[in-house]
């Protein structure tokens, strides 16, 4: 799922200090997950902001509302009839709905209020680590399901590198190798052959650097 | 043991600290408080194991936010103590209201008289 | 090593007689004289000198420019390059560019992580990886095509080379295997990391033999003296993918300050006369950082000096 985590409130105080309607959007998807954006969080921020106004002296109307997605137009569409009624909204979805929303309602400013970090799995609560980089063209079949693209810091194809040290990141002590790894489940599974051929350059261009990107599946338009 | 304790406390009872919430810590100095305490079981003495440490996190957090809108960190605060400690929860009781009458009362609560009151004013002139 | 090229140091390795290499740090300003001081500290005890690729992430001037430097004074540079700052387009252009000044050797790195560096907030490319580069290069010289397919008739004669690290524990199995696909990929000569752990380089070599990994794969044998017991210190707790025993810091720490200089280049000598006797060693990368006028003496007390001159070179 995506990661975010909330952004300072100091941050988003000083974006919003000067308007007196705001709705506090939240997600119910991802960033709930990882408590960084659910109703429950809409509720702690709305809080906090009342607070901040109410003490400087100022009456600002601060609302909260959670979404089931951002990340899509139905349930974007269950603001409509209240968007109107504020100055700016705070999305504590991800880029993606935060986006979404402020294409929605473009008359409109919208605040993020969480920085979404990256595609990742709960370790446990409180703790996530990236997973996925999103390149579009998967490779995990050739490398023991774990992935070095986004795990290497170098994304390495043909790793691991000199710098990694007792199984650990030279960048962090607390980060595996992705390559140690690798050659570890490679060799479980009886495929360290794989670890021994030279893995061709990659194409980019599904990635980030073939520009934004889009999915067009026409068996599932009308 | 029929001890003294300052009447400006209400208390709120919950089955564990683990129901507390930071949005209840937040609430209650938006409902006018100017001080919370929050008072657990002794830590590792838990019954639902965790929930004394999972407020203990979330009062720093309420901390860091009140910090962050002005209130100041220091009226929220958490204590532990065991069923035997009444004594030491009266002093608590006191310590806290004492603190609280140093630093005044909530900028919320003031506030929001003064707002009420021009408020008010502002009426009347129109 | 299959393909020849005019590469001073491949004729040397080929001759079967020890190479000896050695590298020197571009300055971090445009002052070129600082390249052409160091290298003529070491010109005249050592057959190719690397220049390294803004090592540890610090800006530095860029290596294409002073191996051209240390070319036109007739001395031949190993061109090191990481994959770090330059997308494919960029690496390609810099080994055409360089071949056109005559450059043959060429070190093919994926580079430090810029977390290292003086600007740990800049985006990284690795587009390809060390392997990968070491494919395009081979690709180059002996396709005369580039990855995009694109062919052309001058082509880059480089001797490709590579780094391996057999201490960046903790198996030395993975990291042997490892030059074998760097083998695989093209790379003909491989320069270790600094070896103080005897022991441990010694497994390495033996499996490298065993798979028959040298038969393809030159290996020159890392070296770096210790100017102090500091250093030493240092080297085992600070600097990654580094095995520095205790016996290394008793040993330096055990005589005078005065003196640990000295004994760090005696240290120094033993390792290259042991590493002589290990099977498949094929001479010696000596990297005296910020001590490049140490090399002589190291070498010729090594015994490795005169150094071989090869015919055409």
């Amino acid at each position: 799922m995506i990661k975010a985590k909330p952004k300072p409130l100091e941050e988003i105080i000083d974006n919003v200090k000067d308007f007196n309607k705001l709705l506090i959007a939240g997600c119910d998807g991802c960033v709930t997950v990882c408590e960084a954006g659910g109703l429950k969080e809409v509720k702690i921020l709305a809080a906090a902001l009342r607070l901040y106004f109410t003490q400087a002296g100022k009456q600002v109307q601060v609302d909260e509302a959670s979404l089931t997605r951002q990340c899509e137009k139905e349930y974007l569409a269950q603001l409509s009839d209240r968007m109107d009624g504020y100055d700016a909204a705070v999305s504590l979805a991800c880029g993606v709905g935060a986006q979404y929303l402020a294409e929605m309602y473009n008359h409109k400013i919208v605040f993020p209020g969480v920085d979404t970090c990256f595609m990742g799995v709960n370790e446990e609560r409180g703790l996530y680590s990236e997973r996925c980089q999103a390149c579009g063209r998967c490779i995990l079949a050739e490398t023991g399901g774990i992935c070095p693209i986004a795990r290497c810091s170098k994304r390495m194809l043909n790793g691991p590198c000199g710098g990694s040290d007792k199984g650990k990141c030279e960048i962090n002590p607390d980060i595996p190798c992705a390559w140690e790894l690798i050659y570890e489940r490679l060799k479980t599974l009886g495929q360290l052959d794989r670890f021994e051929r030279p893995v061709e350059p990659k194409d980019w261009s599904t990635s980030r650097d073939g520009g934004p990107r889009k999915i067009v599946r026409e068996d599932l338009r009308i | 043991m029929r001890l003294q304790y300052p009447p400006t406390v209400r208390i709120i009872e919950v089955p564990c600290t683990g129901k507390v919430d930071i949005i209840h810590l937040l609430q209650a100095f938006e409902y006018g408080a100017d001080g919370v305490i929050v008072v657990g079981c002794m830590e590792g003495d838990c019954h639902y194991q965790k929930g004394n440490l999972y407020a203990k996190t979330r009062v720093k957090r309420a901390k860091e936010i009140l910090d962050k809108v002005g209130l100041g960190g220091e009226r929220v605060a958490m204590f532990n103590l065991s069923s035997g400690m009444g004594g030491r929860f009266a002093e608590i009781i006191k310590e806290m209201t004492n603190k609280i009458l140093e630093l005044g009362p909530s900028p919320v609560r003031g506030a929001a008289a003064k707002a009420k009151a021009t408020g008010a004013a502002g009426e009347v002139t129109a | 090593m299959s393909a020849t090229t005019p590469s001073k140091l491949q004729k040397i390795i080929a001759s079967g007689q020890l190479a000896v290499t050695s590298e020197v740090g571009p300055p971090r300003s445009a002052d070129g004289a600082v390249i052409d001081h160091k290298a003529k500290l070491i010109k005249d005890y050592v057959d190719a000198i690397n220049v390294t690729d803004n090592q540890t992430s610090v800006v530095r001037m860029c290596s294409l420019a002073c191996c051209i430097r240390i070319k036109l004074m007739g001395l031949e540079p190993i061109l090191q390059m990481v994959t770090r700052d330059r997308n494919r387009i960029a690496l390609q252009s810099d080994i055409l560019g360089a071949a056109s000044f005559g450059i043959n050797n060429m070190l093919c790195l994926t580079g430090d992580h810029q977390h290292f560096g003086d600007h740990s907030s800049c985006a990284n490319v690795f587009d390809l990886d060390s392997t990968q580069l070491a494919m395009a290069v081979k690709m180059m010289r002996d396709e005369g095509k580039l990855l995009g397919g694109f062919e052309f008739q001058v082509r880059p004669e480089m001797f490709i080379g590579a780094a391996v690290n057999p201490f960046a524990g903790p198996n030395v199995f993975m990291r042997a295997i490892r030059m074998g696909k760097k083998a695989a990929a093209g790379v003909q000569f491989v320069q270790t990391q600094c070896i103080y752990n005897m022991d441990k380089m010694k497994e390495f070599m033996k499996i490298a033999v065993d798979r028959g990994l040298t038969e393809k794969v030159a290996v020159l044998a890392g070296i770096t003296p210790m100017k102090n017991v500091g250093m030493a210190k240092y080297m085992q707790k600070r600097v990654p993918g580094m095995d520095v025993p205790d016996e290394i810091i008793k040993r330096m720490g055990g005589v005078p300050k005065e003196k640990q200089a000295e004994e760090g280049i005696n240290l120094a000598i033993e390792q290259i006369e042991e590493l002589k006797t290990v099977p498949g060693i094929r001479g010696f990368h000596i990297m005296a950082i910020e001590w490049e006028e140490k090399v002589p003496q190291i070498v010729e007390r090594a015994g490795l000096y005169p150094r071989p001159q090869m015919d055409g070179a």
